[in-house]
């Protein structure tokens, strides 16, 4: 399937957002161009997940405007996957719209075995770890015909080991499959290892207080100086 | 479908509880589950024996096991127990079938929509808190003796529940699921039969349950009045002829029928789409 990005993108142009009297995002400029891994870190509460639902479309901006370019699908941070679905049929879910059988099938076998969870396609998902469950949601939003990937902390709720092992398991699959990323996370770390640009947020109402790029080539590993680098970077603007 | 309940993926990132694998074995030990309940059987026998037997009270009020038995094998041989049994099972079958088709997809429609949830929440409260009795003098009325007012009554008494708590389920859904449905481009009748029926199915199954427990409660006191045979007929008649070994025997049948059919249901929780629902 898509072993490359095609023209994707996602833009605002001068979003803010409110609920009721409380303004979440202001005035926000963003441009996600195709390929790019970008990474939302930002304090708790900041805003966070509600620009990742306004740039899916899942919310309409108070003012301003959202353009968005390509297939969208969003990882969630947990309970993504239908329970009633076994791990095959959850993918399914990113196959729907593909009518070659045939292909279907060679699809899945690739994507299973891209998430090395062979041998469990029949198994639902209160069978599997917490980490295998995150790596199904993986593979389904990878599968077909998706150009664009919203991550809403999709591996807070595991284990710090986990954790590490599930950021390498993305550089891997983002390699094989590339695709435009948003990711939002909390974790300073994640932000340095994975992100081609971070955007630090400031306290709600949430706007872009620091852009910083990091140029190594993924993989990068904890040490690296590239990722220490940016750490430290997000933690001055952090202000901790 | 694979049965595949309780099998756990080798793999190091499963971590192995010795304590669960204990009470897994112990649950599935044979010994509590059908040695504790005959015990209890057993022990409640023996009292019932013993009462009869030192006539503690007099036998016309709390007929012996052995009469009960004699009554039994009397009631077996007349072809009137079986009669009655079947009489009963077809009314709550189709009292049943009839409310559960109405009363799933009703829940479905309300849980969904805000608006007919305002309009028709009081209204179906109202009804589930009148007691199904109530309804006797017009179900006679209406529908005269036989199966029809019998039915009629489990309905009354099976569809406002289900309807309510098929309701109540589709509001607890979390919202996640929507969102993923909404990323895949699920919409419609795709939405409700693909997402919002399963994902709410295991709630329905144990509606179902409870609401099959209500309609063999009702069937019994509908076939008092309403009806010329049935289980509920065979204990009015024992009462008139002051036949209380009968009365009792009936009374068996119908909690062993009652809990026979309920095993039955609880199978579905077995089935492996709705597990989830009942294992976190």
């Amino acid at each position: 399937m898509k072993d490359k990005t095609s023209d994707s993108r996602l833009v605002f142009e001068n979003v803010s957002h409110s609920f009721g009297e409380v303004a979440v995002v202001k005035d926000m400029d963003l441009t996600v161009i195709s390929g790019e891994v970008v990474v939302l870190v930002g304090p708790s509460g900041c805003g966070k997940t509600t620009i990742l639902n306004l740039l899916s479309g899942y919310l309409k901006p108070s003012a301003g405007s959202v353009i968005r370019e390509g297939v969208i699908r969003t990882v969630y941070q947990q309970d993504g996957l239908y329970p009633w679905l076994t791990v095959s049929e959850n993918i399914l879910l990113g196959l729907r719209f593909i009518k070659d059988t045939v292909l279907i099938k060679k699809e899945m076998a690739e994507l299973i075995g891209l998430i090395h969870l062979e041998g469990f396609e029949q198994h639902y998902p209160h069978q599997l770890s917490g980490g295998m469950r995150q790596r199904v949601e993986l593979a389904r939003v990878l599968a077909g015909e998706s150009d664009i990937l919203l991550m809403d902390e999709p591996f807070s709720a595991l284990d710090y080991q986990t954790r590490l092992r599930m950021r390498r398991e993305l550089v891997r699959l983002l390699e094989i499959r590339p695709r435009t990323v948003v990711f939002v996370t909390h974790d300073i770390e994640e932000a340095a290892q994975l992100a081609d640009r971070i955007l630090v947020l400031s306290n709600r109402p949430a706007t872009v207080q620091k852009e910083l790029r990091v140029h190594a080539p993924r993989p990068r590993n904890l040490t690296d100086h590239a990722v220490i680098e940016a750490m430290k970077e997000i933690l001055t603007e952090l202000g901790l | 479908m694979k049965k595949n309940n309780n099998i756990k993926p080798p793999g190091s990132e499963i971590s192995a509880n010795p304590e669960k694998a204990i009470s897994n074995n112990f649950r599935k030990s044979r010994y509590p589950r059908f040695g504790l309940p005959t015990l209890v059987l057993f022990g409640i026998l023996l009292i019932w024996f013993i009462i009869s037997y030192t006539n503690l009270f007099p036998a016309y009020a709390l007929p012996s096991p052995g009469a009960v038995w004699k009554s039994f094998l009397e009631e077996i041989m007349a072809g009137r127990l079986i009669n009655d049994i079947i009489a009963s099972l077809w009314r709550v079958a189709v009292g049943f079938v009839l409310s559960a088709a109405l009363g799933i997809p009703t829940g479905l429609w309300l849980g969904q929509h805000l608006r007919a949830r305002q309009a028709f929440v009081p209204m179906l409260n109202f009804f589930r808190f009148l007691s199904p009795l109530a309804w006797i003098p017009f179900a006679i009325l209406w529908f005269h003796i036989g199966d029809k007012p019998a039915i009629f009554l489990i309905f009354m008494a099976t569809f406002f529940p289900l309807a309510m708590a098929t309701m109540a389920g589709v509001a607890t859904i979390p919202s996640i699921f929507f969102r993923v449905a909404r990323d895949y481009n699920y919409k419609g009748f795709e939405l409700l039969s693909k997402v919002t029926f399963p994902a709410v199915l295991p709630q329905v199954i144990t509606a179902l349950r409870v609401s099959y427990g209500i309609s063999w409660v009702v069937i019994v006191a509908a076939e008092m009045v309403g009806c010329q045979d049935g289980l509920g007929y065979g204990i009015w008649e024992a009462r008139n002829g002051l036949r209380l070994d009968s009365a009792v025997c009936y009374m068996i049948i119908i909690g062993l029928l009652g809990m026979g059919i309920d095993r039955l249901l609880a199978q579905l929780t077995k089935l492996p789409t709705v597990r989830w629902g009942y294992e976190r």
